[in-house]
């Protein structure tokens, strides 16, 4: 599924990473806890949570993702921003709740086949 | 041989906002130096989670890197509380990181085994008011530039 389509099936905000919007991904995870995505997660490619704080995007940054997602309407500080458009990270704002969120997603092809340990 | 590279980062315990800057510059100075992929997400993840740690228990401390053609040794050094008991620090789901912490998305009791999941070899060593330094170990393939 290419980044577009995550922002149109979300009604998102693109915040940043326009260049970005035509790249693909195959997997994603939802989480509002960064210890657990650095343990479990593999090959993802979109992170999709409700915190804001730097680490979020530092976090994606070690999983190699290329897309955060940020749902219930919050929003990241320019710092966050500024820190994933130094790394190519497309950033995403939408009032969709996680779960909602994660569902369309899920329902419309984008998986989460890749787990690490189980 | 070639010469073992060494990289030096002070991490700020003051700071929770900069936290893992360090693991971000290493994992660049990797990439340059031709290591695979998951041998560089390896060593970031595990860097990542030891500079948290010192963040949030151990007010900062220091970050050593040494990058060999065959192994990465990452030693980190905290002034911290220490360990009580590294056995139940080694378990998932053990944390006696504060509510704060967790409200930013850690302390839930990961950090330690995923340091120990992420490298093929762990070793810590504390001492109860003096500090924790927790050494760890990833073996390459070989294939970089070094």
């Amino acid at each position: 599924m290419k980044i577009r389509e995550i922002a149109s099936l979300l009604g998102a905000d693109v915040l940043c990473g326009e260049s970005q919007l035509d790249e693909e991904v195959q997997s994603a995870c939802g989480s509002d806890m960064m210890s657990d995505v650095l343990a479990f997660v593999k090959d993802q490619g979109v992170l999709i949570t409700g915190l804001v704080n730097p680490q979020v995007i530092r976090t994606a940054m070690m999983m190699d993702m290329h897309c955060v997602v940020f749902v219930r309407s919050k929003r990241p500080t320019a710092e966050m921003l500024e820190l994933a458009k130094e790394h190519h990270i497309a950033v995403l704002a939408s009032c969709s709740r996680m779960y909602e969120a994660c569902g369309k997603l899920y329902a419309s092809g984008l998986g989460s086949e890749a787990c690490a340990n189980g | 041989m070639a010469e073992t590279l060494r990289f030096h980062y002070e991490v700020d315990g003051n700071n929770f906002t900069s936290a893992g800057a360090a693991s971000v510059e290493v994992k660049r100075k990797l990439r340059q130096l031709g290591f695979d992929a998951e041998t560089i997400r390896r060593v970031s993840i595990a860097m990542y989670e030891g500079e948290i740690n010192m963040v949030v228990h151990a007010r900062g401390g220091s970050a050593d890197v040494y990058v060999d053609k065959d192994c990465i040794t990452i030693i980190l050094a905290d002034r911290g509380p220490g360990i009580p008991d590294i056995s139940l620090a080694m378990q998932e789901g053990y944390s006696t990181a504060p509510d704060n912490i967790r409200a930013l998305g850690f302390g839930a009791g990961m950090g330690l085994p995923n340091m120990k999941r992420y490298t093929d070899e762990m070793k810590i060593e504390t001492v109860l008011g003096k500090g924790t330094t927790v050494t760890i170990k990833v073996y390459t393939n070989g294939a970089n530039k070094l």
